[in-house]
């Protein structure tokens, strides 16, 4: 019987190491600065930290609605979000937190909007499957499968009439390249030159629909050859690998006006949401998703601790920083107020006409 | 002021708005080779070039979608949908992200861009090309909807729309193309400030016996449904409603207010109807004034057919709308013609 989430067969996979780098420094690690390779592990650390916070909030309800964590993501969100330039742009679907974070969001204001406060970022409007933040470029989070393609093939369009050298990146799951916008929005990318890279991250299951299940071409990446669209597939695990594979593509399609796609998989570690024991999977296909072979974490950690950048005294320091600042996330959260009523009607349109209903549900249409 | 066919206003001024601001530009299905399948585009292209006139893929959803995003960088794309039957294929694009967008992320980013689509039956054109499902975006908060229905209306509404930043579906319809009507001399110049209020309807003719209602095609066909009645002495007020959203209710019951009685006419079905909103909203800001129920006159409710003889008795008409109106008045007691 086929394991349906084994690692992609026949792929080519590509893993650090395969670029030549002239300076050494830590074993193992070619050029890599150990200060940065810290950096990578404290991020993604946090990202480990902050959902793990984000569950417990949620199951005690202090968070509301649909709730989905990059548990096990985290060093394909970190390796992604270092190849962007600050000025490049951001589209995700609803599993956004770490990359929020990453794009540079203040995880305080992050953690604020998952509790519907006023200084969330988008002020409680939004929502967990919702962030969004102009500063930083990282324009949504969307809660439906497939809506941000076309909105960030629009960007790319955007970026591409004025002549910039912005790059847009369009992260989505597996289960978004069977639907409709991803053909129409690579086929126009591709058309049109925009510089966009599209990021599939295959954790073998859509919800609890696997790969196989749903794509007749279960290899992902090769799906953009139907537009002509070079893809790659990268171990989504293995962070320098996703940082490399990323900063190439993207440094290619700001170069030559044209998208790329790109495929990282790895584990989604627990259920499809918080809420979800994801029974649908074997004891294996469970313990998979959570062994430490196939944690991007743990791996990364005996990596840096094997080439001597890690030590026992740094991991407490890392860990004992990343905890205090995602329980200050978590207390900024708490205290934020929740926001007043009378701004319900403060966002509906941005340029304000005769005629916007103001009414609450039991008032009269005609007021007096 | 010069005699324009409604055609004539929306291309004219698409190509002022686009002189007056390099932000603007058009996309969609056959808009420029082609110069549009109702030649609203005509020469857009040779002028202004392929960067600013789009030619898309018939992938609604996908460039419907493109224009979203393109205006949350700040460009006002004119999004041409060759009818609104086919912006059902874009219906998640409009809906869930474009009338979203400003207000899911807290008013941070605003969608200034424009869906022009004409909507339209009695063209012989069968059920799936005939509708008017202008509807389910005047359902939407975060959309505006304008209905023009003169050519002097399309011209300051387009305007209007491309120029505000919010999301506007834009609603023309396949029986006003070739309508004609006076425009102010400058309505084609980039400078022309000539900009409509969105949100207001209008008292286009001014009556006493009964109030009719209408909005795009409707509105005109309302007009001439006056002019008749006229003639047999029944004094008709007209309004325009020119918005679907947001609705001006104030002007049609202020105006039920003087006549005390109300006519709907709409090129749509009546079941959960814009009829019925408007049903609503006059009994419960005119319930005192009301002499007689508030008539619907819309579609026959079945898949629009082929045939003439069929399509025609489907459709509301002048006579139907007037029986309509006689009707409601004999029942008050007042005299009919």
């Amino acid at each position: 019987m086929a394991d349906t989430t084994a690692k992609p067969k026949g792929a080519a996979v590509r893993s650090a190491g395969t670029r030549r780098r002239s300076r050494k420094s830590a074993p193992g690690l070619g050029a890599e600065k150990p200060e940065a390779l810290l950096d990578y592990y404290r991020r993604m650390l946090f990202i480990r930290r902050f959902e793990e916070r984000t569950a417990q909030a949620y199951t005690q309800a202090r968070i509301g609605g649909y709730c989905h964590l990059n548990l096990g993501e985290e060093a394909t969100v970190v390796g992604l979000l270092d190849a962007l330039h600050e000025n490049d742009y951001l589209f995700t679907n609803y599993r956004d937190h770490g990359y929020a974070i990453e794009k540079g969001m203040d995880p305080k204001r992050v953690m604020a909007e998952l509790y519907g406060r006023s200084d969330g970022v988008s002020k409680g409007w939004g929502g967990s499957m919702h962030m969004y933040d102009t500063k930083t470029r990282m324009l949504g989070g969307y809660g439906i499968v497939g809506g941000q393609l076309p909105l960030a093939t629009g960007a790319a369009l955007a970026i591409s009439y004025r002549g910039g050298d912005e790059v847009v990146m369009c992260q989505m799951g597996d289960g978004t390249t069977n639907i409709g916008a991803w053909h129409e929005s690579l086929n126009i990318a591709k058309l049109w030159n925009l510089p966009i890279v599209f990021v599939v991250i295959n954790n073998f299951t859509g919800m609890g629909t696997t790969v196989e299940m749903s794509s007749a071409e279960p290899e992902l990446y090769k799906r953009g050859s139907a537009f002509r669209i070079e893809g790659v597939r990268v171990d989504g695990r293995d962070v320098l690998a996703v940082r490399d594979t990323a900063a190439e593509l993207v440094e290619r399609a700001r170069k030559e006006q044209t998208p790329f796609l790109l495929e990282a998989w790895s584990y989604r570690q627990k259920g499809h949401s918080v809420v979800d024991p994801a029974k649908y999977r074997t004891d294996e296909q469970r313990e998979q998703a959570r062994s430490d072979e196939n944690d991007p974490i743990t791996l990364f950690e005996a990596r840096l601790t094997e080439a001597g950048v890690l030590t026992d005294e740094l991991r407490e320091e890392i860990a004992a920083s990343v905890k205090a600042e995602v329980t200050e996330a978590a207390d900024f959260a708490e205290n934020s107020p929740t926001p007043d009523v009378s701004t319900l009607f403060d966002y509906t349109y941005a340029t304000p006409v005769p005629n916007e209903s103001r009414r609450m549900p039991a008032d009269p249409v005609f007021a007096e | 002021m010069s005699v324009i066919t409604y055609r004539q206003a929306l291309r004219d001024t698409l190509h002022a708005e686009m002189v007056r601001d390099e932000n603007v530009l058009v996309m969609g299905e056959e808009i420029g080779v082609f110069e549009g399948s109702y030649k609203i585009t005509e020469g857009l292209l040779k002028e202004f070039g392929p960067r600013r006139v789009k030619d898309t893929p018939i992938a609604e959803e996908g460039f419907v979608g493109a224009a979203i995003g393109a205006a949350m960088l700040g460009l006002r794309p004119v999004v041409e949908l060759m009818t609104i039957n086919f912006s059902l294929i874009a219906i998640d694009q409009i809906i869930n992200h474009a009338a979203k967008i400003y207000g899911m992320f807290g008013g941070q980013t605003s969608v200034p861009m424009v869906i022009r689509t004409p909507g339209g039956g009695g063209q012989q054109l069968g059920a799936t090309h005939s509708q008017n499902i202008e509807l389910f975006y005047s359902f939407i908060p975060g959309l505006k909807v304008l209905a023009p229905s003169t050519p002097a209306e399309a011209s300051s509404m387009l305007r209007a729309a491309i120029r505000d930043d919010d999301p506007v579906l834009f609603l023309e319809n396949l029986g006003l193309y070739n309508t004609k009507g006076e425009v102010p001399e400058d309505y084609a110049q980039p400078e022309n400030d000539d900009v409509a209020t969105i949100g207001r309807a209008a008292v286009t003719r001014e009556g006493t016996d009964i109030t009719l209602i209408g909005y795009s095609r409707m509105a005109m066909v309302a007009t001439q449904v006056a002019e008749r009645l006229a003639k047999e002495d029944i004094s008709v007020e007209v309004v325009d409603l020119r918005s679907l959203r947001p609705l001006d209710r104030q002007t049609f019951v202020d105006s039920v207010k003087k006549t005390g009685a109300a006519v709907v006419c709409e090129d749509d079905w009546l079941t959960y109807g814009i009829g019925a909103e408007i049903a609503a909203s006059i009994q419960e800001g005119a319930f005192d004034h009301l002499d007689a129920p508030v008539r619907r006159v819309a579609m026959a409710e079945v898949p629009m057919p082929y045939a003439k003889p069929l399509e025609t008795a489907a459709l509301p008409s002048i006579e139907s709308i007037s029986t309509a109106i006689k009707e409601t008045l004999s029942a008050v007691g007042k005299r009919v013609g």
